[in-house]
């Protein structure tokens, strides 16, 4: 996902002079050829982060689209404040990009791992949040936020990731979910790169002869209620998948609509359970760890089915 | 009923002069009781200390058009000690932003006018602020941005001396200092108070014009009462453009001044002028009229 976006981004600068990347001191491999293509538009804001951001809001007062780059928890929780009153509220064109969300930095430990950042980053009024699944969705995300004007925040994995989707997405229109994979008996509903894993769940499911329906989910806000309506109407049970704590984020956020509908389709949410994570380990074994990979989705798909 | 433009303008034979600095000063002190008066506001002291240096900046210092607030050539001014919101308001109603008779709706119910400084639907304001440690780092991409598009015009960023307790002030402070933004122009109404206690007593800031020195600023230190000697330092600061450094002005300034019983005294933070103490600070106001 980050060098899709760093691939889109590298094209759009060319395109338009008036977009500028500013980074807390990070992506040195990954930035190096917008660097050496565009070094007047690629700044270092160094390990500053309230600074970065609120330097970003000024830029953009000045007519520019102004990106803001850092990883994991970095570019969310240390400037809240920035991005709430400064971008936000100013309906700053600036984009806070977060490479990393979830356990993609496992082995490095609480710290790193991004796991309230879709809760904190949805709960600001007017802010628009991008969760794309694989590289192929985060193509398509990345151009549609430059162009859309105000501030956005934009949840990324990791470099190297595996595609889900086979091509490119195409014609995507913004908030639209994607369905991967239809099925009649469960839907799974998908939100960020936590996507691998619910596809392999609903392969799982599909062996023990259940049929299970995959929706990605790559904007969290404004979340795609049409299709989550038709969802709820049409399943009885739906589950929730997300690299990140179930409070606040994309489960509860199905959750409000279902409330809200009150069509009788049961939702559960998978995801940390109102926890830190205590060890470290790579991304997957975290997964396994915290019960949301694959087998354990798939696990409590099929519990789920039979409450 | 008189209005409210009448009562604060009375005394005056004809229109005030908006561009006198000492004039403007007068009028954001006198403005600034009567609107925390009226809205049993608070932060008087910081409006009373902060008053000269807005005035020089709105009478005779910023390139800015009441007719038209959003001209693209024109200077930017963050008030980013939000609370001293009143005096903004005030300097921009006087000169002329916005009818002087809407500042009598600061805090009330609807109003628009917010007790910490706001930009929405507020002409001439251009960033709303209120959460210290903000402005300098806006301020400064502010200054980034016109520096890329190698533009004229200037930033000017007012910060409180407690807000420099932030640490942000001074992220922002090493980026400016980095990008050379020598048109970006930093004042510090230095009046010594917190809210609390006194700046010593709460977190040291001397040596203040050497810390800004080592962070690779100009520095200069002046009287922030004396309108001469600020229109000095703006010049100051204004000539500094192409020194590939940013500058900083640190007016020297008595919470309250103006008003003796608020001067220096830590109460008038958050009271609010009300009953006797509201006559006797129209009676020295009276007393010191330009």
């Amino acid at each position: 996902m980050r060098d899709a976006f760093a691939r889109v981004l590298e094209e759009e600068m060319e395109q338009n002079e008036r977009i500028v990347l500013i980074t807390g001191d990070l992506g040195f491999g990954v930035l190096r050829q917008i660097h050496r293509r565009f070094p007047d538009r690629l700044i270092n804001a160094g390990i500053a982060e309230q600074g970065m951001v609120g330097l970003a809001a000024g830029l953009a007062t000045t007519g520019r689209t102004v990106l803001v780059y850092s990883i994991g928890n970095f570019p969310v929780l240390r400037p809240l404040e920035q991005i709430r009153n400064d971008c936000v509220y100013h309906k700053a064109d600036v984009k806070i990009v977060c490479v990393g969300g979830g356990f993609v930095y496992g082995s490095l430990g609480m710290s790193h791992h991004a796991t309230e950042d879709m809760s904190v980053m949805r709960a600001i009024p007017e802010m628009i949040c991008y969760t794309p699944g694989d590289p192929a969705e985060t193509e398509a995300v990345t151009h549609d936020m430059i162009w859309r004007k105000g501030t956005c925040y934009l949840r990324l994995g990791r470099g190297n990731e595996p595609k889900v989707h086979e091509g490119p997405v195409k014609g995507w229109t913004f908030p639209k979910a994607i369905t991967l994979r239809g099925g009649k008996d469960i839907a799974i509903l998908s939100c960020g790169g936590i996507l691998t894993q619910a596809m392999d769940a609903a392969e799982r499911l599909a062996e023990k002869g259940i049929s299970a329906q995959v929706v990605s989910f790559p904007c969290l806000k404004p979340l795609d209620t049409d299709t989550v309506k038709d969802l709820l109407t049409n399943f009885r049970r739906i589950i929730t998948v997300e690299e990140h704590t179930i409070i606040g984020g994309f489960g509860s956020a199905v959750c409000e609509l279902a409330a809200e509908e009150g069509t009788g389709c049961r939702v559960k949410r998978i995801g940390l359970n109102d926890c830190f994570t205590t060890v470290v380990g790579d991304r997957q074994y975290l997964r396994e760890t915290y019960g949301m990979d694959g087998k354990a989705i798939a696990d409590k798909a099929e519990a789920f089915l039979d409450e | 009923m008189e209005s409210y433009e009448a009562l604060v303008h009375s005394g005056f034979e004809g229109e005030p002069d908006v561009r006198d600095p000492k004039t403007l000063a007068w009028l954001i002190r006198r403005n600034g009781l009567e609107m925390t008066h009226l809205s049993r506001g608070s932060h008087i002291g910081s409006v009373l200390s902060v008053a000269e240096i807005i005035a020089v900046l709105y009478a005779r210092v910023l390139n800015v058009d009441p007719k038209e607030p959003k001209k693209p050539d024109r200077d930017r001014l963050i008030l980013s000690k939000g609370h001293a919101g009143s005096a903004v308001y005030a300097a921009l109603a006087e000169t002329g932003f916005f009818p002087v008779e809407q500042l009598k709706t600061h805090y009330a119910n609807g109003s628009i006018l917010s007790g910490h400084v706001s930009h929405k639907g507020v002409p001439g304001v251009e960033v709303s602020t209120g959460s210290l440690g903000h402005g300098l780092s806006v301020g400064a991409g502010m200054a980034l941005g016109a520096k890329m598009d190698g533009a004229q015009w200037r930033t000017y960023v007012v910060l409180g001396d407690g807000e420099c307790d932030e640490g942000s002030v001074w992220e922002a402070a090493l980026q400016a200092a980095q990008y050379k933004l020598d048109r970006l122009i930093a004042v510090i109404d230095y009046n010594h108070m917190q809210s609390l206690a006194t700046v010593d007593e709460t977190l040291r800031l001397e040596p203040f014009e050497q810390k800004w020195k080592d962070f690779g600023w100009n520095a200069v230190s002046v009287d922030g009462h004396d309108t001469d000697a600020l229109l000095k330092a703006f010049d100051w600061a204004k000539e500094n453009a192409g020194s590939r450094k940013p500058s900083v002005i640190l007016a020297h300034t008595v919470k309250g001044k103006g008003i003796s019983f608020m001067e220096n005294n830590i109460l008038w933070h958050y009271r609010t002028p009300q009953g006797e103490e509201y006559d006797a600070a129209l009676k020295e106001l009276e007393a010191i009229r330009p």
